[in-house]
């Protein structure tokens, strides 16, 4: 065997023309995840306009978002933004009563230098709700990031301590007492005997319910209890945050919301690749019991029997090229697993790289490249999708995955495409929803498989380029 | 500041770039920052567009906030013009760019001078015009430019066509059955021995707009866009414009007529009395329907309208005017154009209201209960709490809004379409309300008491409350084939594990 050098990942930066969901569109998932919360995005009507879009059904359930449409008047500060943020808020208040009132901030908010971090507090004590600021804004952030900064502001609201020990919370505490009534003192004990003895560990990162069990059920397996969730399903239920307590991402785009718990909240980082897909999820749980010096049981032969339930779909997929254009951060955890499924990645184009947060599991992806003898894919950040759909046109990808915007294009023109906001809103991680990232990779590949007789491929006519 | 969630008509630039892309080889660019882009995402997915959007964003970002993007902006327009040469780029300014108050006036100049395209600003006020109303001006300000160029260069036509002919103005990309009204009109134009001389400004080049002065006259459509560039002509040319939509019955006979008029006036000389009098009581099944035995049945039901002017006023006319129901109220969004449809529907419906907050509009269904409603989607969804049936009349539309099946709402074709969506919207209703007098024929709640019965499976507490975070569609599907799952292996108790090693193992 030859021992070549292997081939290091390969970053480029290119125009950071792309299409790509403004982030104040993480209101749409954190309305339906933090059920308490109420999402003031204060912005103009081209805001508003596009979460109508982006939402499409969701917008008539009666959403607990709404916008605060800026006007001529609040543009040229005729208007006082304090009096008009309070007029507003209050009626929310009246008419929803959340707990928690998150300000979006927008481009527009920035560039008039509304100072919202300034108005939250004085408003907040004279209204008597939290308001969280969040600059979730097309200036500098992508989709998935809006979430990001929302986190982060939320991670300053965590508590810091935990509650009172039992003796004297029992005095207080009557209501709790009562309401805990069925579970006896034992049992709970009892309970705890099924986990390891370790620090506290909290997890950050937005997932529906059923995903937050299944991982934490997961570690669970392990003998490692999750303290907390950041988020979790109430705000007033935000985990206790400690000085030195120990956090994880589930995320790949959570890279402020890391920082704040390091430096503010003076927790220590567990740097691992996602759960995302079979490989990940392993490597994830493996890295959090090193870190807590547990022997991961039973992983492998979990991971495997994954693999084996899955053979049907990479079947479909083993040698198959495809193209991230790269709109959601995702696409680095996503490559990998494509890559361990047998897939050949050409390109993985993603809004922004934090290459210290995504450490783990770029060492992952280089990893599974060679061990699955897979060129190493180029990493372009701030793609520009003019260029992209060159390379495409040149390279013939069997899959790209990409936008609305271009999805449509290019299926006429004979490339199968996956739209990528799907992953955002599907559940993709852990064991138990790695069939699920394969289900939508997959869906065009069986369409084409369906349909691959009739000779409609190519449904645009050839221009003559002069 | 304003509270909303909802609006029916989109922020100003969205009518820039319905305007210019629709045009052939036109390209736009968006001065604005990342996501902005949402509208191709519209074209690509409403339209169900084939080819790529002809719009790009010049990126506001940070460095743009700290330098300026007068570089940024001239690269991209000459970057756009050597990678498409497009004939024309429409630099199309957003809410956010408009209150950096840079001089884009100065960086089309500059860009001009390089780029071989003509490059132009969409000359609009993010804060005082809405879709609509943009779309309007793009449209003028585009058919001013070429027109001036030709003039300047020598090149306007002098004269008229030889026959009587006609340019259509106002059919758009994302306007509402835009493509098979424009169809319909063009058909009708053939049947009335009328040349199109060009329809703008779907599927038009720039090129051909030095020839609008050759029409005999302008049709106008729709009356949110088109009215401007029209007034623009007959200033310019003396070409006369007809604006009334013939959609329904009597209003195309209407258009007809004010078509004849305006021809005969020209030297022209037709007569299309029999031609009205052909189509309306044998080619339309519109005038048939409304003596019908199933027209009657709908005497005096009550119906609430509500959309844009054009397609709210024709509508209101159709269901008082055509088919004896009773309109409640009418109502339009278009607040800047109120007066004009209070005029048009005030004689045909009890009150008219003019807003554009979905709420209020809620609360009006809610408060007369009629029997069917026809509005835009949130209407639509209105209804659907409410359980009143709707038709779709209006923009805001959603994806079944742009049906691939041949549906115009205007010409005689237009009246039969229309038809069918007023008279299913009432049946429907109709067949509602009888299976709820007589019990329904509803099987549902058996066929799970069946299954249920059956069932020697204990679903756990904390198991069931998985299952019921499930979403509803699928819950019942995820819940056989875990109760599969464990009946196969001998399993009992139900609880969140089980159920999600249901879930890998067979993908329930």
């Amino acid at each position: 065997m030859t021992v070549a050098q292997p081939e290091a990942l390969n970053f480029e930066c290119e125009t950071g023309n792309y299409h790509t969901f403004c982030p104040i569109s993480c209101v749409a998932w954190l309305y339906q995840k933090i059920e308490d919360s109420f999402f003031l995005v204060i912005g103009t009507k081209t805001c508003g306009y596009f979460l109508q879009n982006a939402m499409g059904v969701m917008i008539f359930a009666e959403p607990r978002y709404a916008m605060a449409e800026l006007e001529e008047g609040d543009i040229s500060a005729q208007l006082n933004d304090y009096d008009e943020l309070k007029r507003l808020c209050l009626q929310i208040k009246r008419d929803r009563n959340p707990s928690v009132i998150v300000w979006i901030g927008t481009c527009t908010t920035e560039i008039i230098k509304m100072d919202l971090e300034g108005l939250a507090p004085k408003l907040e004590s004279e209204i008597g709700i939290p308001i969280v600021v969040a600059r979730a804004n097309g200036l500098d952030y992508a989709f998935t990031q809006g979430e990001d900064t929302v986190l982060a502001a939320m991670a300053a609201r965590c508590p810091d301590k935990a509650p009172v020990v039992e003796a004297d919370k029992n005095e207080r505490n009557a209501i709790q007492k009562l309401l805990n009534f069925g579970k006896k003192k034992e049992e709970v004990a009892q309970e705890e005997t099924e986990y390891v003895n370790h620090p506290p560990l909290v997890l950050f990162g937005s997932l529906p319910d059923p995903v937050v069990t299944q991982l934490t059920l997961e570690l669970k397996k392990q003998g490692i209890k999750v303290s907390g969730w950041l988020p979790a399903k109430r705000f007033t239920e935000l985990p206790v945050i400690e000085e030195g307590y120990y956090v994880a991402g589930v995320n790949p785009f959570l890279s402020r919301t890391a920082t704040t718990l390091m430096r503010r909240r003076k927790c220590k980082l567990i740097g691992a690749p996602f759960p995302i897909g079979a490989d990940g999820t392993r490597a994830w749980i493996e890295k959090i019991c090193s870190v807590f010096g547990i022997t991961p049981k039973g992983l492998e032969e979990r991971e495997a029997q994954i693999w084996q339930s899955l053979e049907e779909y990479i079947k479909l997929i083993r040698g198959k090229s495809v193209f991230f254009m790269g709109d959601n951060l995702l696409e680095v955890s996503l490559a990998r697993f494509l890559v361990r499924c047998g897939m050949i990645v050409q390109e993985i184009g993603i809004p922004y790289m934090d290459k210290r947060y995504q450490a783990a599991e770029l060492a992952l992806l280089e990893k599974t490249c060679q061990e699955m003898g897979a060129p190493i894919p180029k990493i372009i950040e701030k793609p520009d999708n003019y260029n992209q759909i060159q390379r495409i046109y040149e390279l013939q990808p069997d899959l790209v995955i990409t936008g609305m915007a271009h999805a449509n294009p290019l299926e006429a023109r004979g490339i199968n495409t996956k739209w990528s906001v799907e992953f955002t809103f599907a559940q993709i991680h852990g064991f138990t929803n790695a069939r699920d990232i394969l289900e939508l990779v997959t869906r065009p590949l069986r369409r084409n498989n369906n349909l691959k007789d009739l000779g409609w491929e190519k449904l645009v006519k050839e221009e003559a380029k002069i | 500041m304003k509270l909303a969630y909802w609006m029916y008509a989109g922020p100003a630039h969205i009518g820039t770039l319905r305007v210019a892309s629709s045009f052939k080889n036109v390209h736009a660019i968006m001065h604005a920052p990342l996501g902005d882009d949402y509208f191709n995402v519209m074209r690509s997915m409403l339209e169900r567009e084939r080819n790529f959007t002809p719009v790009t964003a010049s990126i506001v970002d940070r460095n743009v906030l700290a330098r300026g993007s007068q570089e940024k902006v001239v690269d991209n327009i000459t970057r756009k013009d050597k990678e498409e040469t497009p004939d024309l780029i429409v630099l199309t300014p957003t809410c956010t760019s408009s209150i950096l108050q840079e001089d884009l006036h100065n960086f089309v100049e500059r860009a001009k001078i390089e780029a071989k395209a003509d490059v132009i600003l969409a000359d609009v006020n993010h804060y005082r015009v809405n879709e609509l109303q943009a779309a309007d001006r793009t449209l003028h300000q585009i058919v001013q430019y070429y027109i001036e160029k030709a003039r300047k260069r020598g090149e306007l036509p002098q004269s008229k066509t030889e026959k009587p002919s006609v340019n259509i103005i106002g059919i758009s990309t994302l306007g509402f059955h835009n493509q098979h009204d424009c169809t319909e009109l063009k058909r009708l134009m053939a049947d009335l021995g009328i040349e199109v001389n060009a329809v703008i400004p779907e599927g038009a080049s720039v090129h051909e707009l030095k020839n609008l002065p050759r029409a005999w006259f302008n049709l106008v459509p729709y009356r949110e866009l088109g009215l401007m560039a029209a007034n623009y002509l007959e200033q310019e040319f003396g070409t006369p414009y007809i604006n009334i939509t013939p959609m329904g019955v009597v209003e195309t006979a209407r258009c007809i007529r004010k078509i004849q008029q305006v021809i005969n006036e020209q030297g022209a000389n037709v007569d299309y009395e029999d031609f009205i009098n052909e189509q309306t009581l044998h080619v339309s099944q519109a005038a048939w329907f409304s003596r019908s035995i199933d027209c009657q049945n709908l005497t005096g039901k009550k119906a609430v309208v509500f959309g844009d002017n054009t397609h709210a006023a024709a509508i209101t006319k159709i269901l008082a005017r055509e088919m004896g129901i009773h309109v409640v109220w009418a109502g339009t969004y278009c607040k800047y154009d109120a007066d004009w449809f209070r005029e048009q529907v005030s004689e045909y419906c009890d009150e008219v209201i003019i807003t554009d907050d979905h709420g209020a509009i809620g609360d009006a269904i809610a408060r007369v209960e009629p029997s069917a409603i026809f509005g835009t989607q949130m209407e639509r969804h209105v209804g659907k709490r409410l359980n009143i049936p709707c038709g779709v009349i209006a923009a805001p539309i959603h994806v079944q809004n742009f049906p691939i099946g041949y549906k115009p709402f205007l010409g005689y074709e237009g009246t039969n379409q229309i038809t069918d969506l007023i008279y299913n919207s009432f049946t429907l209703g109709m067949e509602d309300h009888l299976l709820e007098i007589f019990g329904g024929h509803d099987t549902k709640e058996v066929i799970t008491k069946g299954i249920s019965a059956e069932s020697d499976l204990n679903w756990t507490k904390d198991g069931l409350a998985e299952l019921n975070k499930i979403p509803g569609f699928v819950r019942g599907k995820v819940k056989r084939n875990t109760e599969k799952f464990a009946r196969e292996r001998g399993i009992k108790d139900i609880t969140t594990e089980v159920l999600y090693a249901a879930k890998e193992a067979v993908g329930a």
